[in-house]
């Protein structure tokens, strides 16, 4: 097309037109090639890092074949909460994200981000709040974490919006003190929402203890090729395998055994 | 294109390149000389303005950036080109994406497919000053890239999304990357997205006369398929009034296109049908005969010159046009 001055029937115009053509064709490849480098090393370098708004597509893949980074439920969210990420945030650049230590997600009852997505990269089908799984939150230092101490922070849990679902303050003793109890907050993650605010709340001068994590980073796997005996035991109703022999134990033969009212056998020691 | 171009009128005033403007503003004053290009800066301004209300004065006109956008909370609008690639990533869009990307398709075939690139497109603004800089600093060579790049460019960009499942060109498309600057300000920390677009700028500059926009954006491309049967198109309604000064082929950003209009012969429509056209009408501005007007893609009239001072023959059609 560029040269449809020339004069005879496909002589130089067809022959200049053809290798514009071919040049195009492979400059064109080589820039997919670049482009498509690009795009696969940032969907799987920034992907399990960030938080996304609740309704995120749950798979990263999918969220960055429906996000057209417009920025709509950045707007939506009233306590701008959400950001569209730069090139140095921890997210592919120009997608929502938020960072929980700094304004956590506060858990709107209508959702307005999930409803401003033009997309569905925000899943519309979400409609419960309760039920958004932005990530999970992770006591990730016991260490310095004041209940772990032996304190009484508490913090994280009294600001849980599903408290003493999501986290609960689970009793250990206080081996330090001898008497004490420790109350450790413990995150149950079929619960827990990833908006943040454990996160946001928590004490300590600078980085949290507890800390949000996308699910993938947050949790193992389950054990699915174990079965978890008092499991079976309570579907089945009573255990599976009856009359075992009670073979005697090796090594432990006291002169006389008494029983404890649990079923144990009082003064053993291992 | 030559500095000394052969003058076709001998003893008229040769219309230099640096200043194709000159006779347009002498015959019809400087206002009218650049009325479109005025009107176009506007539109420009107000494609950042009306999404910059909301967060800066807290009135809410339009949301979003190009990508995705809605007016006044009510009407949606999806770029066509990302809705494709969402498509091809393997997204079937919710409703919202399908009207807002039917809306904007149907507002660019009444006013131009490419008049997104010269009217809302924040980078036409950068690469603009870029070519008359080039101008300016008299640079002629330059990269000679096949009128068809830009559509590989766009086979390139959709076959891409479609492999990594992923709206691909959303992560460089300096489109988006500078309205997205400009109306969220959230990339100011990175340099790459301002690296991208001053290396378009740069490109335009030094190495492709109107390289960019005029030859490799994909999403000028999307724009250009749409435009395909825009109705609003310019017409050299007066052609016999040129009087070849060559000013129009010197401002238009797509020079290819005027050709078969302004020099078709009897029974040829005069009005400019290329998709490439951006209807920026900057050729109605700067033709000091007033040859060219903004009409709809069916009025094929031509009409006698209005003020025809200095009366002369049509000129003969190129070979091309046989």
């Amino acid at each position: 097309m560029t040269t449809r001055k020339g004069t005879g029937q496909g002589g130089p115009s067809r022959r200049a037109m053809l290798t514009g053509t071919a040049k195009a064709v492979g400059v064109a490849a080589v820039f997919g090639l670049g482009l498509h480098t690009i795009v696969a090393g940032q969907a799987t370098v920034k992907a399990a890092q960030a938080l996304r708004p609740p309704g995120a597509l749950a798979d990263e893949r999918d969220f960055l074949a429906a996000c057209t980074r417009c920025g709509l439920c950045v707007r939506a969210c009233p306590y701008d909460t959400l950001k569209l990420a730069g090139v140095a945030d921890e997210a592919p650049i120009g997608t929502p994200f938020f960072t929980a230590r700094d304004v956590p997600c506060e858990m709107c009852e209508d959702i307005p981000c999930v409803v401003a997505c033009p997309t569905g990269a925000l899943d519309h089908g979400l409609t419960d709040i309760t039920k958004a799984d932005m990530g999970v939150a992770v006591l990730i230092d016991r260490t310095t974490c004041l209940n772990m101490l032996g304190l009484r922070c508490d913090v994280c849990y009294r600001v849980c919006p599903l408290i003493d679902e999501a986290i609960t303050l689970d009793m250990r003793p206080n081996t330090r003190t001898g008497v004490h109890a420790i109350f450790e907050p413990t995150v149950h993650p079929d619960a827990c929402t990833g908006c943040g605010k454990c996160e946001k709340a928590c004490v300590l001068p600078e980085a949290a203890a507890i800390k949000v994590l996308p699910r993938e980073v947050a949790l193992g796997s389950s054990a699915e090729h174990y079965r978890l005996g008092w499991e079976e035991k309570r579907k089945h109703g009573e255990a599976l395998i009856q009359d075992t022999i009670d073979l005697p134990d090796r090594g432990y033969s006291p002169d006389h055994v008494e029983s404890t009212p649990s079923g144990g056998l009082k003064g053993f020691k291992p | 294109m030559s500095t000394t171009p052969k003058n076709p009128a001998a003893g008229r005033d040769i219309v230099l390149p640096q200043d194709p403007a000159r006779l347009a503003v002498a015959a019809k004053g400087r206002l009218r000389a650049s009325k479109w290009l005025l009107l176009r800066r506007v539109s420009q301004a107000l494609a950042l303005v009306l999404f910059l209300t909301g967060p800066l004065l807290g009135v809410w006109i339009m949301r979003g950036t190009l990508a995705s956008s809605e007016i006044l909370g009510v009407v949606p609008f999806t770029d066509p080109l990302v809705f494709v690639q969402s498509l091809a990533a393997g997204h079937g869009l919710i409703a919202t994406a399908w009207i807002g990307a039917a809306l904007l398709v149907a507002l660019y075939v009444v006013f131009g497919g490419r008049a997104f690139c010269s009217w809302v497109c924040p980078v036409n603004v950068l690469t603009d000053g870029a070519h008359r800089l080039r101008v300016r600093l008299g640079i002629k060579q330059g990269l000679q890239i096949s009128r068809s790049a830009r559509l590989w460019a766009l086979a390139a960009v959709v076959a891409v999304s479609a492999l990594a499942g992923s709206i691909a060109w959303e992560v460089v498309n300096p489109v988006t990357l500078l309205h997205r600057e400009l109306v969220f300000g959230v990339v100011f920390t990175g340099s790459l997205a301002w690296m991208l677009i001053g290396g378009v700028v740069l490109f335009d500059i030094f190495a492709a006369n109107r390289g960019w926009c005029g030859h490799l954006c994909p999403v000028g491309a999307a724009y250009g398929l749409i435009g395909t049967a825009s109705l609003t198109r310019v017409s050299a309604r007066a052609r016999d009034a040129c009087d070849q000064c060559m000013a129009c082929y010197h401002v238009c950003p797509e020079p290819h296109v005027i050709n078969p209009a302004l020099k078709g012969g009897e029974g040829e429509t005069p009005v400019i049908l290329s998709r490439d056209c951006t209807n920026c009408g900057r050729c109605i501005d700067i033709c000091h005969r007033d040859v060219f007007a903004f009409t709809h893609r069916f009025d094929h009239r031509t009409v006698e010159p209005a003020n025809d001072t200095e009366p002369k023959s049509r000129p003969a059609a190129p070979a091309a046009a046989e």
